[in-house]
């Protein structure tokens, strides 16, 4: 496996917590979008843009990049945000979301954004075209491998399991799926509302290889995408035990934040503005975890 | 009389003289040919190889059929991540499965991502027959129709379904293929003309008078044809158009022909809501304002029974469109 650096570690950490920091400031513009689901995927978006993928954000459409799918449309504020800080647009444009005629759709969209790869929005239909892209990819002899992120809640989805089926059946060794197995869906949490468990097995029994993480560990999301290059013989799922909200401890494992922007969340939580500074301020830290001083 | 452009089979009007096909074998014969002439071209199927005639496909190119399994909102999404990676996929199931079952995910990952899949829907309308109500679809129509980008193309019969099979593979946006599963007589020939987009005229009057214009589409074209020559004996001026592309419909000639007959009956085996006949009302209630008759489902679902006694049941036989025509001309002005 290829071990990171302390100092690679830390530029990722620094590069999430800047993400995260433009995609409050992008979300608090916008007046609605989701948070907790975002911010809980910004480490697994920054280590896939800045680590794991292969690609060339001044040529998204360069035939041989690696194709990140998203499944759950809705946590797109974190995927503009990455690409944005990875250089597909400029960052201004961030504070266009879900404003009129803006490349930056409520949910994305194929044709609106150079590197978007798929629409989605309506839940658990991501995989099934990341698998028919990969199955069609291997057809021709192509070498560049597709990933999907995807949310624990969209399991629900029978079109999830019908996807996952046919990716063991076809053996797609070329796919990888990542599960954001942060525990929340809208209604509650998801071992509440329809429960998953036992999550991991229930992909072994589809044919897929299995790997669990702690999905804000740097190291063991590149292990794990490492991992799954070297599984020839199966489609491999990266189950990332993720904290919904992560980086902003107020908000961190509330359900309730999955569908609410900055602003206007439970009023329990956001209503004060010292609190709101409080707030920014534990994320640009990390709550303490790393200095303060970069994107403010 | 049968208009010179057609090109129809000279024995159109003798029905025992016609070979009867599904038009379900014509789209397998125009895939095959459609893999042949574009290895792009692949075919998806849901369990129901031999019923949609994908098998042929498959026997011919085996490395280009993908099997789904019972599973048709996959059968739309693998469907759509194979158009996107560049392939042209044909999905294949029946019409109430696919576009039925699987309409939003046709929505989003077809439609709204503009990839061009081509959904071929095989056992429309009452003339399945035994299978019943939970499998003769008669809202497809009305559900492709409606998605911006989607093309909506219903055969006449065999031939025109190897036709719409071949240029659907190659338009580039997403298609909706309606097939028949019952036997149906094959009139058109080869050489008669077809386009994406153009309606064809293929019954004129033999006189200069123009009573009724008859607006047909998919294998109910024959029945239309059948009442305008009973109609032209009984003294009665009737035109037949074909109209086998439902979406983008050709409105100039939808409107020229309301013109010039001022009274349309339009056959379909689908609900009046929403189908064809719709469509056409649409057009002329802002282009040419006409009276129209409706042949098709009146709000009511279908039931087991022979193909052609449920078509009588259900009032879309020769003897309704007669009726029919006869009706719209009270109301001419």
């Amino acid at each position: 496996m290829a071990h990171l650096s302390d100092e690679q570690v830390q530029s990722l950490q620094l590069m999430a917590t800047k993400i995260r920091i433009s995609m409050i400031d992008m979300l608090a513009e916008a007046g609605s979008g989701h948070t907790a689901g975002p911010l809980g995927m910004a480490d697994i978006f920054t280590a896939m843009y800045f680590h794991i993928l292969n690609h060339d954000p001044k040529n998204p459409e360069w035939q041989d990049r690696d194709r990140l799918f998203l499944s759950n449309g809705h946590i797109c504020p974190i995927r503009y945000t990455t690409m944005a800080h990875a250089g597909y647009f400029p960052l201004e444009e961030l504070m266009t979301l879900r404003k009129f005629g803006s490349r930056l759709q409520g949910h994305p969209e194929r044709e609106k954004l150079p590197g978007i790869e798929t629409t989605s929005g309506p839940l658990g239909s991501g995989l099934s075209q990341a698998a028919g892209y990969a199955h069609a990819a291997r057809m021709d002899g192509k070498k560049f491998r597709t990933y999907c992120c995807m949310s624990d809640g969209e399991l629900d989805e029978g079109n999830s399991w019908e996807g996952i089926m046919f990716a063991g059946n076809n053996k797609l060794s070329n796919l990888t799926a990542i599960v954001d197995r942060n525990n929340i869906q809208i209604n509650g949490m998801t071992e509440r509302v329809m429960p998953l468990e036992p999550l991991a097995d229930k992909w072994r029994a589809f044919n897929w290889h299995v790997i669990e993480i702690d999905g804000h560990n740097f190291q063991a999301i590149v292990d794990a995408a490492e991992e799954a290059k070297a599984i020839y013989e199966k489609p491999t799922v990266i189950i990332a035990h993720n904290i919904p909200g992560r980086g902003i401890k107020e908000i961190e494992f509330d359900y309730r934040w999955h569908g609410s922007p900055p602003g206007a969340g439970p009023e329990d939580v956001w209503k004060k503005a010292d609190q709101e500074k409080e707030m920014l301020k534990g994320l640009r830290t990390l709550q303490g975890v790393i200095e303060a001083g970069h994107g403010e | 009389m049968i208009t010179n452009e057609s090109k129809l089979n000279p024995n159109v009007f003798d029905t025992s003289k016609l070979e009867q096909k599904p038009t379900r074998d014509g789209f397998g014969k125009g895939l095959v040919a459609a893999g042949k002439a574009d290895e792009r071209v692949v075919a998806l199927c849901a369990d129901l190889a031999e019923s949609t005639r994908v098998e042929w496909f498959q026997k011919e190119f085996p490395n280009r059929y993908i099997e789904i399994g019972v599973a048709e909102q996959n059968l739309a999404t693998v469907g759509a991540g194979m158009a996107n990676y560049g392939k042209i996929p044909f999905i294949t199931s029946y019409a109430t499965f696919s576009p039925g079952r699987n309409w939003e995910q046709i929505r989003t990952t077809i439609a709204i991502n503009n990839v061009p899949v081509k959904i071929a829907g095989s056992h429309a309308g009452v003339s399945v027959g035994p299978d019943g109500a939970t499998h003769q679809a008669l809202e497809d129509i009305a559900l492709m129709r409606s998605l911006p980008r989607m093309v909506v193309l219903n055969p006449c019969d065999a031939i025109e379904a190897e036709k719409v099979t071949i240029a659907a593979a190659q338009n580039g946006t997403p298609v909706y293929i309606r097939l028949g599963r019952e036997k149906t007589p094959v009139f058109t020939t080869p050489e008669t003309p077809f386009a994406i987009g153009k309606a064809q005229i293929f019954y004129t009057p033999s006189g200069d008078k123009r009573d009724v214009g008859i607006i047909a589409t998919g294998s109910l074209t024959h029945n239309a044809l059948l009442a305008a020559q009973q109609l032209e004996g009984e003294g009665m001026a009737v035109s037949v158009m074909n109209l086998a592309t439902i979406k983008p419909l050709d409105a100039e000639a939808v409107s020229q022909f309301a013109k010039e007959h001022g009274a349309i009956v339009t056959v379909e085996e689908h609900q009046i809501a929403g189908g064809m006949g719709s469509a056409v009302a649409e057009c002329l209630a802002q282009h040419a304002p006409t009276p129209i008759e409706f042949i098709g489902m009146h709000d009511e679902f279908g039931q087991s029974g022979k193909p052609a006694e449920l078509i009588e049941h259900y009032g879309m036989g020769v003897s309704h469109i007669k009726e029919a025509v006869k009706k719209v001309l009270q109301r001419k002005s």
